[in-house]
């Protein structure tokens, strides 16, 4: 499953796109940054609502397929900068980081 | 393959441009056709130690080695140094501020972190000194 088709099931809003094309294999839930570097996996759809510039760098170094910006937090014009410049895919919702966890191992499993 | 030396200044208080050294050698590592988990081990563990230097030791400077067997990184600073080193290797222990945290820092996990993505780790440290960080990442078939 690509980011591009769970964002359609999903029914995610791009913030900023990267490779839509990527393969989602897992997911990955937190806001701590140190603590999703040392656990988030590659190709991981990474649920947070840290919507800084570590949090892409963050998403670039465990090299994880997107970032979804659960509840609408904000994104930083900074981070969404940055975001673009490295290719990073920026998605967001209002649901939670739970509820959309729930429908996310729906679709990849 | 001759052996790649790379130099980073760190610079305080920056955090927009922490992550730029270890996205740099990120960058060199895969021109150079490094497997990608060589490569994460690699970035990960320099992102956390240019943020421990910014948090906590005002600004470092990082020198790299790239050579056929392993990627050696030295990362030196001038900050207070590491009061217990025991208890800063802990899981889950921190001494960042509230603000740091606020930027989804001060985890307790930036030497647990290093230490796990690394094949060599040495820690010299001294209160009121500083501390120097020596890491070895071997290099994967």
């Amino acid at each position: 499953m690509t980011v591009q088709m769970i964002k359609d099931h999903l029914g995610l809003e791009v913030l900023t796109a990267g490779d839509l094309s990527r393969e989602v294999t897992g997911c990955y839930c937190g806001d701590l940054l140190s603590w999703v570097m040392g656990k988030a996996r590659e190709g991981d759809c990474w649920l947070t609502v840290m919507g800084n510039i570590n949090a892409v760098a963050v998403a670039v170094l465990t090299d994880c397929a997107c970032i979804v910006l659960t509840e609408h937090a904000a994104l930083d014009e900074a981070a969404k900068l940055r975001a673009e410049q490295q290719g990073v895919t920026i998605l967001t919702t209002d649901e939670s980081a739970y509820a959309l966890a729930v429908r996310l191992s729906a679709v990849i499993a | 393959m001759d052996s790649i030396k790379l130099h980073y200044d760190i610079s305080a208080t920056d955090f927009t441009r922490a992550g730029a050294a270890s996205g740099d050698v990120k960058r060199t590592l895969k021109e150079l056709g490094v497997a990608p988990s060589t490569i994460r081990n690699v970035a990960v563990a320099m992102y956390e130690g240019e943020i421990n230097m910014v948090i906590h030791a005002g600004g470092g400077v990082i020198d790299v080695e790239i050579t056929e067997d392993a990627i050696k990184m030295v990362l030196a600073d001038q900050g207070p140094g590491i009061e217990n080193v025991e208890l800063a290797m802990k899981e889950g222990f921190s001494t960042a501020p509230d603000n740091i945290r606020c930027l989804g820092f001060g985890a307790g996990m930036g030497l647990p972190n290093i230490k796990k993505y690394t094949d060599e780790f040495q820690l010299d440290t001294e209160v009121g000194v500083g501390t120097t960080l020596t890491l070895k990442v071997y290099m994967k078939p």
